[in-house]
């Protein structure tokens, strides 16, 4: 079992899906119950990689499976290579364990055409996982891409109104960063064969030890980063964002805030700084004052968004600053801050679109000017709101202090000093806006005769809520559950990218004559 | 005389035109049975054509297997070659037309033009694309491209009380004529500078003699006989007549039109290119590096602007063009292979777009438009989701066919270290995922206005759609084998 166990654990939700094809669309109880059942057989066989401890003491990859794939002649090879460490392990957990959560959702949210919602997450996991694990360029690309397809379709067949709008911007930003990626990877794959290196296909682990000349370094760096960035998104490249959010269903947002975003980051920890550090180094001035930027201009447009929706997506642009402020310190409290922050951020503002999601089912608008004085009648929805807010705040004893103080301690400790300085407002700010909002929705008077009759969460939205609760204080109270299965895996990275800077500032090697730029 | 032709008939060899050969005796064969059939029943004649194209089929994958062992079957003195070249190209021509043939009767049965003459034009096109694909001489090259194009001239005006399909045919043949004039005055240049007309020698020629590589002559010669190619693969600047030939003519011919004859131009490009002008790659390297960016370049601006979705993917079949040009600009052998395999998941993806669109039109096709597909995808679900997969394919996602064959040129291109074109090549495909998203749109995003009931389902539209579906899938997802295939074919 253990042997291909990530791969049953990818192709799980694909094996699913073709089932639930076979299901008649009139049977919708049928089709989510199956989906649900599909989700949670998913996370359980992933939960095994979260008790094994071989995480706390190696950081190099497990679970590894390799299989040839296409072998054209001498032209290129490409591998089913898949593996995970303890930096793509609480990101796998996140994703399986977001899924039913984000399914359970959906259970009177979605009307029309529930099989094909339901097909389309199940293979939207799939390319999750895929991403997650593939230790090959470009099984990863495949992956990349193959997620792209169903979230297209979840926001533009079932989201708002705007929706057809929101879902080709989300496409197209997308897919023009991945391409451009593309070219790099080729690039990259040439320049190794070039230099003389025997390929073992697209393999990220051989692309690291690659010594890459600086001018060619900062090229790729950009195509990647550039995809990845629209992905994180960092600004400027965040505004399909809240586009995407704004229009598409709660799971969709709920799966897209939780853990797509984190691809880019991901990206970003996997791929873009490990193969390029020395790239990496001089864009630092400009991708650390984007994330600045992103920090407080997230936040002052969040402030004064009329809409919750919007205002959480706007308060992922903010958050997600946090995270490549840390990742970018480049040092073990920056890169395990901006890990763990990441799955914070994937409970709380997953939380928080469950929340609004349920706000949203009720009464059918998202204006914070249409609520007011929820807290009288909704107890219990009240206190989870409360709980979730003081958790993305980042209020001490929540998950989410832990991981913004983490990143910025990280980045106090670079050589990103002040850039941290500036940073360390938003959490303040994060404050005005989350709790200025939760005053506006939940205390005051009950002016709104609407808001009269609202009942409180049923119980099936309550036991959506309690696990994300649980995590929460978990990683709040005890993050060494977490940190102590990352940090070998971070240690090595870090190794990994001061090692390479050295090897070439020794011996700075020349591109073969004909990889020029023509 | 009696000498040359004892010479000429002497290295007769059949065996190595025998596909064509085949398909031109079922084409005559069929045009007797259309006369004792009666009028308006042509579904035997489609499935007799099928047959024929089957056994050509055959006989070329049996020529495939015994290249290894017999080499290269030459013919007519040296004039034709069944090289893997060739009968990779056999394949592609093949398939195409039987994807054509399979879609095509229910369709003309609809529209009122059940003659069975059609589908022995499409054997004889067929024919005629094969001896371009395997012409090593300039005659041969020619003969192949007039069987191809005069037969084309019909089935593009086929529907004759159209006006628009008779507009398609006028202005394909005049155009047509005028660039097959400068294609041989382009020969006759070229055999006035070197004294033969075989391409093979051309290219010996002009290896040897340095001196004639800046003839005058051999320039002007070069650059005529690429303007008639260039016109038949219709590469900007000589795409004007594309867009209204495509729409015009019947759905199925514009399919067939855009797969198996562009790929046949492009088998005749590449011989001349390579085997004629190797030695002035230099030049035509950067030539074909302006005309493919802007070939690419222009096919999609164009296309963005489109409601009409035949017109729309007549403008995007421009563009594809070009992304298989960025292959032979690297010319090196993976972006070679790269145009080979590119044309035939061109073949699968494209036709199998428009099978889905001769289903979907009605009689006179006037609802094919953005408006008109206005949820498609809701009331047609198999047919929507084998769209889906035709337009995932033709924007270049993974995992289908399109992907692989954007991948196999653009690699060749970074290989060669056409950085750039590869980075315009790509901001291309992203600029196509516009309108192939528009087509989504209105299949899935979109409330149904009407209720599609006019579709059906028959028989051999679907074959068609689930082979070309088939096709896309498998070499997206299983490319090895057909890759290594291609790699062996080329020179």
């Amino acid at each position: 079992m253990s042997e291909h166990l990530l791969s049953y654990m990818t192709f799980l939700p694909l094996l699913g899906m073709a089932i639930l094809l076979l299901i008649p669309r009139e049977n919708e109880s049928l089709l989510k119950s199956f989906t649900l059942i599909v989700t949670l057989v998913t996370f359980f066989v992933s939960l095994p990689l979260a008790f094994n401890p071989v995480f706390t003491t190696d950081g190099g990859m497990h679970y590894t499976e390799f299989a040839k794939w296409i072998t054209v002649g001498d032209f290129f090879q490409m591998n089913y290579s898949i593996g995970i460490d303890g930096i793509s392990l609480w990101l796998v957990m996140l994703t399986t364990f977001i899924m039913p959560i984000a399914v359970l959702s959906t259970w009177q949210a979605v009307e029309k055409n529930v099989k094909g919602f339901m097909a389309l997450l199940l293979l939207l996991e799939t390319g999750m996982l895929g991403a997650f694990l593939s230790l090959d360029l470009f099984l990863f690309y495949i992956f990349w891409e193959l997620m792209l397809i169903p979230m297209y379709f979840l926001i533009g067949i079932w989201g708002g109104k705007n929706r057809i709008y929101a879902a080709v911007k989300f496409f197209i930003y997308t897919a023009v960063g991945s391409l451009l990626m593309l070219v790099a990877i080729l690039f990259l794959y040439y320049y190794a064969r070039q230099a003389g290196v025997v390929m073992e296909g697209f393999s990220i682990v051989q692309f690291y030890q690659l010594p890459i000349p600086k001018e060619a370094q900062l090229w790729l760096f950009l195509a990647f980063a550039f995809s990845f960035a629209i992905k994180v998104p960092m600004f400027p490249l965040h505004t399909w964002l809240p586009d995407a959010h704004t229009e598409a269903p709660t799971a969709g947002s709920v799966i897209l805030a939780a853990i797509l975003l984190k691809m880019g980051t991901y990206g970003f920890v996997r791929f873009a700084i490990p193969l390029f550090p020395e790239a990496l180094a001089t864009c630092m001035p400009y991708l650390a004052t984007l994330c600045v930027i992103g920090i407080i201009y997230g936040s002052l447009v969040a402030m004064v968004q009329t809409d919750v929706k919007k205002l959480v997506a706007y308060s992922s642009v903010a958050h997600l600053g946090f995270v490549m402020l840390g990742v970018f310190a480049l040092n073990l409290q920056g890169l395990s801050g901006g890990l763990i922050q990441m799955v914070n951020h994937g409970i709380s503002t997953g939380a928080l679109f469950l929340i609004v999601g349920f706000l949203y089912e009720r009464r059918h608008t998202r204006e914070i000017s249409e609520f007011g004085g929820l807290a009288k009648r909704m107890p219990i929805f009240t206190t989870i709101f409360m709980i979730i807010t003081f958790s993305s705040i980042g209020l001490p004893g929540t998950n989410g202090f832990v991981g913004e103080f983490m990143a910025l301690v990280g980045a106090f400790e670079s050589n990103l000093r002040w850039y941290a300085v500036v940073a360390t407002s938003g959490v303040i700010l994060a404050a005005v806006y989350m709790l200025w909002m939760f005053q506006r929705v939940m205390f005051g008077e009950l002016t709104n005769p609407k808001n009269a009759e609202l009942k409180d969460l049923s119980l099936r939205e309550i036991v959506i809520m309690v696990p994300l609760l649980v995590f929460v204080f978990w990683i709040g109270i005890y993050p060494n559950t977490f940190f102590s299965k990352m940090n070998p895996a971070l240690e090595t990275l870090i190794q990994q990218i001061n090692g390479k800077q050295q090897v070439s500032m020794v011996q700075p090697i020349e591109a073969p004559r004909h990889v020029e730029f023509k | 005389m009696e000498n040359l032709v004892q010479a000429a008939l002497a290295t007769v060899n059949y065996a190595s035109i025998m596909p064509s050969l085949i398909l031109s005796g079922f084409g005559m064969l069929l045009l007797l049975i259309g006369v004792f059939s009666k009028p308006g029943r042509t579904s035997h004649i489609a499935w007799i054509s099928l047959i024929g194209l089957i056994v050509a089929a055959v006989v070329s994958v049996q020529a495939w297997s015994a290249l290894s062992v017999t080499g290269i079957e030459f013919g007519f003195t040296n004039q034709v070659a069944q090289d893997g070249f060739a009968l990779f190209f056999n394949f592609i021509f093949l398939i195409s037309a039987a994807l054509t043939i399979l879609m095509s009767d229910d369709y003309l049965k609809r529209e009122g033009y059940a003659v069975g003459e059609y589908y022995a034009l499409i054997l004889f096109t067929t024919a005629g694309a094969m001896w371009m694909a395997s012409a090593t001489d300039m005659m041969t090259m020619f003969l192949g491209l007039e069987v191809l194009s005069i037969s084309l001239y019909v089935l593009a005006g086929f529907f004759r009380r159209d006006p628009r399909s008779n507009e398609a045919g006028l202005k394909y043949f005049l155009l047509g004529a005028f660039s097959t004039g400068f294609l041989l005055y382009g020969m006759a240049l070229l055999y006035g500078v070197v004294g033969t007309t075989n391409i093979a020698d051309l290219g010996m020629y002009l290896a040897a003699h340095k001196v004639m590589l800046s003839n005058p002559m051999t320039i002007a010669g070069m650059l005529l006989l690429l303007t008639g190619f260039l016109f038949k693969i219709a590469i900007v600047p000589f795409h004007m007549w594309t867009p209204d030939v495509y729409e015009g003519a019947p759905t199925p011919i514009t399919a067939f039109m855009s797969a198996g004859p562009k790929a046949a131009a492009i088998a005749g490009l590449m011989r001349f290119l390579i085997l004629g002008f190797g030695s002035l790659q230099d030049e035509w390297t950067s030539l074909f590096w302006v005309l493919a960016v802007l070939t690419m370049t222009v096919g999609n601006l164009i296309a963005l602007s489109q409601t009409n979705i035949k017109r729309m993917l007549a403008y995007s079949s421009i563009a594809h063009a070009g992304y298989a040009m960025v292959g032979i600009v690297a010319a090196n052998a993976i972006g070679l292979s790269g145009v080979l395999y590119y044309m035939l998941a061109y073949a699968f993806m494209n036709i199998g777009a428009f099978a889905v669109l001769a289903l979907a039109g009605k009689q006179g096709e006037e609802n094919l438009t953005l408006e008109g597909f206005a949820g498609f995808g809701y009331k047609r679900p198999f047919l929507g989701v084998a769209m889906c997969v035709f337009l995932f394919s033709l924007m270049g996602l993974p995992p289908t066919a399109g992907f692989a064959g954007k991948f196999y040129v653009f690699a060749g291109a970074v290989e060669a270290g056409y950085i750039w074109l590869a980075v315009i090549g790509v901001l291309n495909s992203a600029l196509s995922l516009y309108y192939y998203l528009r087509i989504m749109v209105s299949m899935y995003f979109r409330e149904p206005t009407e209720d599609f009931a006019w579709v059906s389902m028959p028989l051999g539209a679907m074959i068609c759609i689930i082979l070309a579906i088939a096709g896309v899938i498998y070499l997206g997802v299983v490319p090895q084998q057909v890759m290594e295939m291609a790699k062996t074919a080329i020179f």
